[in-house]
C-alpha cells in the first residue's frame, strides 16, 4: 500500500510536468525569419471579423487589408477625393445609367484577367440575397436588386471584355462616388469556385498581395507583401506590410512606445492626455469621417414630433457643452459637431441656418426647457443608453452631467453590457430612453450621412423620424448632376434636421494616430486608416 | 473510514485498579471549558484584535451615516472644469475626472462596497464548508457529486455568469443581486480547500479517539474536524473579502454592475483606470480605503485562527 | 488505484454534458442578438437578417440548437465561428499559448507564494511577515489593469527589459512579464495560505518532536513543516490553475496574448455560442485532471490521506 502511494504521488507529478511541458513544446518555435524587414512597415490592425470577401468585409478590421489587397474601379485619395484605379473612364448622361470602361491588360496576382465580368460577377454574388453578404445593401440602388429572394442585378450588363454599363432604378448623382468602397472590388475566376476557400486566403489586384497561402494568421497578423503588377496611382513605396492584430489598443499603443509598431491609427483613452508629450510632432490628430449623437425616439413621451418635443430638443443640445467636454474627456480628439454630416466631407458646413441649437447656451437651455414644461411638466430622469464594452462610459456620464448640471433635472448614463444587446433593444424598439448612435461614412459624400438614418423608414433610421420636406431635399440633392448644386440642396435638408433635431450631434471623432522615429511620410486617408502604400521606412 | 486496518481495540481498566481516582474529582464551580468561550478570553487580551475591531467599526459607521463625515454631496454639481483636480477648501482629496469630489463619493461608496464584500464573503464561506466539509468527511459517492457540482461551477467564465445573471435580473440592480452573481462562482475553491484539510484532518488520532468513544459521526465533523481544519478557510475568506469588492468594479466596468449613479470603492476604481499616468490621485485614495478595510479583516481573522488553535495558544 | 482513476475519468461525461448544457443554455438567455453587432451600427434588412439566422441555427429553439451542437461533436464538428474559422482550429490555436502562460504564471506564484509565505510563517510578527504582509495587500486592492498597466511602461517602455507585448507563436521569453503579472493576482492568496499552514504545522507534536530529536531546522523546515503545510496550498494553486486559464482576458489584452482568455471574451461578448461551449468544454477537462492530479499528490504530501475509497 505505501510504495503504491508514493507510486500514485510520483505519477501525478510526472504528469504534471508532461502537462507543462507540451504546454511549453508546442508552437515555441516560430519567429520572424525574414532578413529583410527592414522596409516592412507594421501597422495595427484587428482579426477581421468575417472571411476576407469584400462584399462581406463592412467592419475596419478586415476593411484595411481589403483595401491593400484590391484595386477597385478608384480609390479615394489623403483628401477623399475619388481618383481612378482599375477604371479608365465612368461616364453617364442622366445619373442612371453608368457606362465603365476598364484599363486593358492587368490581371490578378494569380493571372486570371481583371475585364469587365470580374467587376459584374463580384457584383451579382454579392447582390445575391441567398449568399447573405453584410454588404449587399451597396447595390439596392441596381436595377433588379431584391431583398425578398434570389434576383439577378438586370441593370449589369457586359458591353465587351473591358466595358460594362450599370443602370440604377433611379437616378444617384453620387453613384460613382460609392465605386472605390470595398464591396464594389472585383473577383477574380477562382473566387467562385470555392468562396470558404478564397475568404481565408484572398487573391486580388491591389498594390499588395498575401505573402503565403498562410498569411493571415488568425488573431496574430497577416503579412503581406508588394505586389509588383499592380500600376495604379498606389504604388507601394516600402517593401510590405505586416498589420499586427490587437484586442486592445493599449496594447498596440506600448507597442509603438517600445518600438514594435509603425503605425498606429487609434491611440488608446488612456494615453489621451500624454500622447503628443509621448510622440511629438509623429503624433497624427485630424477629423475624420465618424459623426457621434445620441438619439431620442419620437415615440417617447413628452418628445413627440410637436411643440414640446423641440422645445425640449433644443434645451438638451444647448444644455451640453461640447466644447468642454471634447476638451477634458477627449483631450481634443474629438471636434464639436456643428453639422450632421463631417468636416472631410466635401460639402461641410459650419454655418449652416440654426446651428446655433449645437451651441452651449444655458439660459437659453433652461427658458425652452421651462416652456416644455409649461405644455406638460417633466418628471423622471433623462437616459441615455450605450453599450458598456465600447468604452462610452466616460463621455456619456459627461453629457449627462452638463445636461443635470444646466437644466436641474436628473440624468445619468443607462449602460448596456453589449453591443449586440444594445442593438437588438433599438432595433426591435423596445428601449425607452435616448440612445448613443454613430456613423462612419462608407465613401466621402453628404447623402451617406443624411440618406441612410434620417430618410423616412430609411434602414438605419432608429428613431423613425419622417419630414416630408426632408425627403424631398434629398431626392432632389440625390437626382442632380452638379456635385454643388446636390450639396447645396443636402444643406438645406440640414437645417431642417436642426429644427426637428431627430438626433443631438455631439462631435465629429478625430482619426488619432501616431508613428514611429523610423517612419515617414504618413498620411491619414479620409477613412481613418493610414495611406499605407506611401509609408518608407528608414 | 478504512477496511484495511483493524479497528483499535479500547481497554479502559477497572475503577478500583486505577490508584488516581482523586484526581477525577470535578470542581463543580468551574466553568464548562467551551471552544469558542476559550477563544473570545484569548481574543480580547490581544491588542490586535482591539485595533482590526477598531478599524472594522469605524468603516461600518462610516457605511451607515456617510453624511456625519462628509457634507459635501457625491454626485451633485460634478463640473468638468475640476476634472481631476487637486485638493481644495472644502474638498478634501481633490475631484475625479468628471469633477466629483473623491472624498465624498470615497464615505458615499463605503455602503456599497462593504456590503458587497461581507455579501459576498458569507456566501461564498457558507457554500464552501457545506461542500467542502461534507464531500472531505463522507468521501465516496457524496464527495464525488459534490465535487463535481464545485467543478462545473468553476468552470463556468465568471463573465459570462455575470453578464446573464445581471442582464436577467437588469430591472433589480442592487447590491444583493450583484453580491449573489459573484459569491455563486465564487465558493468553490474555498470547498476545495476545506475539503483538502479535512482529508488531513481525520486521519489524525484525536478524532480517531472520539469515533472509538462512539461520538456520532456528524458530531465529530463538527466539534472535532471542523474546528481543526478551518484555518486555510479563514485565510482565503478574509482575502476574499477585497476580491470582492474588486471584483464588484470588473462587473461595473463590463456595464453590468451597479447603476453609475451608486457610488462604490470599485466604481471609482475603474473609472480612475484611464487617466492612470497623468491623476493617479484618482485611484490612490480608493484603492487605499480597500486595502485598509482589507487588512482590517485580515487581521481580525488572524486573531480569530490563532484563538481556535489551542496549540498557537499554549505556546504564548 | 488504476479503478479510481478510470472512475474519475468516467465522472468527466455527466460532469461535461452538465456543463454544455449549462453554458449553451446561459448563452442563449444572453438578451440581444448577436447578429445584430455584426453590422455595426447600421441597421441591416430584416430578410437578410432572417436568412443569417437559419444559417447559424439561431431561428431553431434553445433545446434544437443545443442538440445540433452535440451532435455536431461527436462527428468531431465544433462548429464554426461568425468569421468562418473551425472552432475546432480556433482551440488548437489558443489553448497551447495560454496553458503555457498559465503554467509560468502558476510556477511563479507558487514559488515565490511558497517562500515568502513559509519564511513569514516562520517568523511570524517579525518585519518580514510585516513587510510580506503590505506587499500582499497591495496586490489585493490594485486591479490587474493597474499592475499589468504598470509593469508594461516600467519593464517593457522604460527599461526596455521585456518587449512591450508578445510577438507571434508567443515565445516563452515574451511571456515572462504577463506571467508575473498575472502570478500577481493570486499572490497574496498563497503567501497568506502557506504562512497560516507553516504556523499551525509548526505547533504539531512531530515537529516538536523532530526538534527535540535534535534534527537540524535545515532538515526540519523543508520535510517535516513544508511538505505538510502544502496541502492547502497546492489546492489552491490548482483551483486558480483554472482562473488562470480563463481569466486572463484583462492580461492577455494588454499584452495582446493571442490566447483563450481574449477570444473567449470576444466569443461571449458576441454572443458565439459554439465558440463558449467549446471553450468551456475544453476547460472542464483541463479542469478535470489538474484536480485529479491534486488529489493523487495529497498522497505523497501527506501518507495519512488514502486517495482510494
Amino acid at each position: 500500500m505505501k510504495i503504491n502511494r508514493y507510486g500514485i504521488g510520483a505519477i501525478a507529478l510526472i504528469a504534471a510536468s508532461a502537462l507543462a511541458l507540451t504546454g511549453c513544446a508546442s508552437g515555441g518555435g516560430s519567429t520572424d525569419s525574414t532578413a529583410s524587414t527592414a522596409s516592412i512597415i507594421t501597422a495595427n490592425g484587428s482579426e477581421p471579423q468575417n472571411p476576407l470577401i469584400p462584399t462581406n468585409t463592412n467592419e475596419t478590421g478586415g476593411g484595411k487589408i481589403l483595401d491593400s489587397i484590391f484595386a477597385g474601379l478608384e480609390y479615394y485619395d489623403a483628401k477623399g477625393a475619388p481618383q481612378l484605379d482599375v477604371a479608365e473612364s465612368i461616364e453617364t448622361d442622366d445619373s442612371k445609367t453608368f457606362t465603365i470602361k476598364i484599363k486593358p491588360d492587368l490581371t490578378f496576382t494569380n493571372g486570371d484577367p481583371v475585364d469587365a465580368n470580374s467587376f459584374v460577377d463580384a457584383w451579382q454574388y454579392g447582390a445575391l440575397f441567398s449568399n447573405k453578404q453584410l454588404n449587399s445593401y451597396f447595390f439596392e440602388d441596381i436595377e433588379g436588386f431584391s431583398y425578398e429572394a434570389d434576383s439577378p442585378l438586370t441593370g449589369l450588363n457586359v458591353v465587351d471584355d473591358l466595358t460594362f454599363t450599370v443602370t440604377l432604378n433611379e437616378a444617384r448623382s453620387d453613384f460613382p462616388l460609392r465605386l472605390g468602397y470595398s464591396a464594389f472590388y472585383p473577383l477574380p475566376k477562382t473566387a467562385f469556385e470555392d468562396m470558404d476557400a478564397y475568404g481565408q486566403n484572398p487573391i486580388g489586384n491591389g498594390p499588395y498581395k498575401l505573402a503565403s497561402d498562410t498569411a493571415w494568421q488568425h488573431n496574430e497578423k497577416i503579412d503581406l507583401v508588394v505586389n509588383d503588377e499592380y500600376t495604379g496611382g498606389r504604388k507601394a513605396q516600402n517593401g510590405g506590410l505586416t498589420i499586427v492584430f490587437y484586442a486592445s489598443e493599449d496594447a498596440a499603443y506600448a507597442d509603438l512606445l517600445g518600438g514594435n509598431l509603425d503605425v498606429l491609427d487609434n491611440i488608446p483613452a488612456s494615453a489621451y492626455s500624454t500622447y503628443e508629450s509621448d510622440l511629438g510632432d509623429r503624433a497624427v490628430n485630424q477629423p475624420a469621417a465618424i459623426f457621434q449623437s445620441f438619439t431620442i425616439p419620437e415615440r417617447l413621451a413628452h418628445f413627440g414630433n410637436d411643440e414640446e418635443g423641440k422645445l425640449r430638443r433644443a434645451a438638451l443640445s444647448m444644455a451640453i457643452n461640447r466644447d468642454e467636454i471634447t476638451d477634458v474627456i477627449f483631450t481634443g480628439t474629438r471636434t464639436p459637431a456643428s453639422d450632421f454630416t463631417s468636416p472631410v466631407i466635401d460639402g461641410w458646413s459650419d454655418s449652416l441656418e440654426g446651428a446655433d441649437v449645437l451651441k452651449f447656451n444655458p439660459d437659453e437651455a433652461k427658458k425652452l426647457w421651462a416652456q416644455a414644461d409649461a405644455i406638460s411638466p417633466w418628471s423622471g430622469t433623462f437616459q441615455i443608453a450605450y453599450n458598456a464594452d465600447g468604452g462610452h462610459a466616460e463621455w456619456v456620464d459627461a453629457t449627462a452631467n452638463s445636461i443635470k448640471n444646466t437644466l436641474g433635472i436628473d440624468a445619468s448614463g443607462a449602460p448596456y453590457p453589449t453591443f449586440a444587446e444594445s442593438r437588438t433593444a433599438i432595433t426591435d424598439r423596445t428601449i425607452q430612453t435616448a440612445f448613443r448612435t454613430g456613423w462612419q461614412a462608407d465613401y466621402p459624400g453628404l447623402f451617406n450621412f443624411l440618406g441612410p438614418l434620417y430618410a423616412t423608414n430609411a434602414s438605419s433610421n432608429d428613431g423613425d423620424y419622417s419630414n416630408p420636406e426632408f425627403d424631398a431635399l434629398l431626392q432632389e440633392g440625390s437626382s442632380t448632376a452638379d456635385s454643388a448644386e446636390a450639396n447645396d440642396d443636402f444643406q438645406k435638408a440640414q437645417e431642417i434636421l436642426l429644427k426637428d433635431l431627430p438626433a443631438i450631434p455631439l462631435w465629429y471623432a478625430n482619426v488619432t494616430g501616431g508613428y514611429s522615429e523610423t517612419a515617414s511620410n504618413v498620411q491619414f486617408g479620409w477613412n481613418s486608416v493610414p495611406l499605407y502604400y506611401e509609408i518608407t521606412k528608414s | 473510514m478504512s477496511s484495511n486496518q483493524p479497528a483499535p481495540t479500547h481497554y479502559v481498566a477497572p475503577l478500583e485498579e486505577t490508584p488516581l481516582v482523586a484526581v477525577d474529582a470535578v470542581n463543580v464551580g468551574e466553568r464548562k471549558s467551551n471552544l469558542w468561550i476559550d477563544a473570545w478570553r484569548d481574543m480580547r487580551r490581544r491588542p490586535m484584535f482591539w485595533i482590526s475591531a477598531v478599524i472594522i467599526i469605524l468603516v461600518i459607521i462610516v457605511a451607515l451615516f456617510p453624511t456625519l463625515f462628509t457634507s459635501v454631496p457625491p454626485n451633485d454639481d460634478c463640473q468638468l472644469s475640476n476634472s481631476n483636480g487637486g485638493p481644495s477648501g472644502e474638498h478634501l482629496l481633490g475631484f475625479t475626472k468628471q469633477g466629483c469630489d473623491v472624498f465624498s463619493r470615497l464615505i458615499h461608496g463605503t455602503s456599497t462596497s462593504l456590503t458587497v464584500g461581507i455579501i459576498v464573503t458569507i456566501l461564498t464561506t457558507v457554500l464552501g464548508i457545506l461542500f467542502g466539509a461534507f464531500a472531505g468527511f463522507y468521501g465516496g459517492w457524496l464527495d464525488a457529486i459534490l465535487s463535481r457540482a464545485g467543478d462545473i461551477f468553476f468552470s463556468i467564465p465568471y463573465i459570462l455568469a455575470a453578464v446573464v445573471i445581471m442582464s436577467v435580473f437588469s430591472a433589480y440592480r442592487n447590491v444583493f443581486v450583484i453580491s449573489l452573481a459573484i459569491g455563486i462562482f465564487a465558493w468553490p475553491a474555498t470547498a476545495r480547500v476545506l475539503r483538502a484539510e479535512i482529508l488531513r484532518v481525520k486521519n489524525a488520532d484525536y478524532v480517531m479517539a472520539a469515533r472509538a468513544t462512539g461520538v456520532s459521526n456528524f458530531r465529530i465533523l463538527l466539534r472535532h474536524v471542523l474546528p481543526n481544519a478551518i484555518a486555510p478557510v479563514i485565510v482565503v475568506t478574509t482575502i476574499s473579502l477585497g476580491a470582492a469588492i474588486v471584483a464588484e468594479a470588473t462587473l461595473s466596468f463590463l456595464g453590468v454592475g451597479l447603476p453609475n449613479s451608486t457610488m462604490s470603492w470599485g466604481n471609482d476604481i475603474s473609472a480612475a483606470q484611464v487617466d492612470l499616468r497623468t491623476a493617479p490621485q484618482t485611484l490612490i485614495y480608493p484603492s487605499l480605503a480597500l486595502s485598509i478595510t482589507v487588512l482590517a479583516f485580515i487581521m481580525m481573522g488572524e486573531v480569530i485562527r490563532d484563538a481556535l488553535d489551542p496549540k498557537a495558544r499554549a505556546q504564548r | 488505484m488504476a479503478g479510481y482513476i478510470l472512475r474519475r475519468l468516467l465522472q468527466a461525461i455527466p460532469v461535461l454534458l452538465g456543463t454544455t448544457f449549462l453554458i449553451y443554455f446561459m448563452v442563449f438567455a444572453m438578451p440581444g442578438d448577436p447578429l445584430l453587432a455584426l453590422f455595426g451600427d447600421k441597421t441591416p434588412n430584416p430578410a437578410l437578417l432572417e436568412q443569417l439566422r437559419q444559417q447559424y441555427h439561431l431561428d431553431q429553439p434553445f433545446i434544437v440548437q443545443y442538440f445540433l451542437y452535440l451532435g455536431g461533436i461527436f462527428r468531431g464538428d465544433f462548429g464554426t465561428s461568425f468569421s468562418g474559422e473551425p472552432v475546432a482550429d480556433i482551440l488548437a490555436r489558443t489553448f497551447p499559448v495560454t496553458i503555457r502562460l498559465a503554467i509560468m504564471a502558476l510556477i511563479i506564484e507558487f514559488v515565490g507564494g511558497v517562500l515568502i509565505g513559509l519564511v513569514s510563517g516562520l517568523r511570524k510578527g517579525k518585519l518580514f511577515d510585516a513587510s510580506a504582509l503590505v506587499v500582499s495587500l497591495i496586490f489585493i486592492s490594485l486591479p490587474i489593469f493597474v499592475i499589468a498597466f504598470v509593469a508594461q511602461f516600467i519593464f517593457g517602455i522604460q527599461l526596455g527589459w521585456a518587449r512591450t507585448t508578445v510577438s507571434t507563436g508567443a515565445p516563452i521569453q515574451d511571456l515572462i512579464l504577463p506571467a508575473f503579472v498575472l502570478a500577481s493576482i493570486t499572490f497574496a492568496q498563497l503567501i497568506r495560505l502557506t504562512r497560516a499552514s507553516v504556523i499551525e504545522t509548526q505547533s504539531l507534536d512531530f515537529v516538536r518532536t523532530a526538534y527535540s530529536k535534535g534534527l537540524s531546522r535545515r532538515r526540519i523546515i523543508p520535510v517535516h513543516i513544508l511538505r505538510n503545510s502544502l496541502i492547502p496550498v497546492v489546492t489552491y494553486a490548482a483551483t486558480d490553475f483554472g482562473v488562470l486559464l480563463v481569466g486572463a482576458t484583462v492580461t492577455e489584452g494588454i499584452f495582446n496574448v493571442p490566447g483563450v482568455g481574449r477570444t473567449l471574451y470576444q466569443a461571449i461578448i458576441r454572443g458565439e455560442g459554439p465558440t463558449v461551449v467549446s471553450f468551456v468544454t475544453v476547460m472542464v477537462l483541463i479542469y478535470l485532471v489538474v484536480n485529479l492530479v491534486v488529489d493523487l499528490l495529497y498522497g505523497l504530501l501527506d501518507p495519512r490521506i488514502r486517495y482510494v475509497k
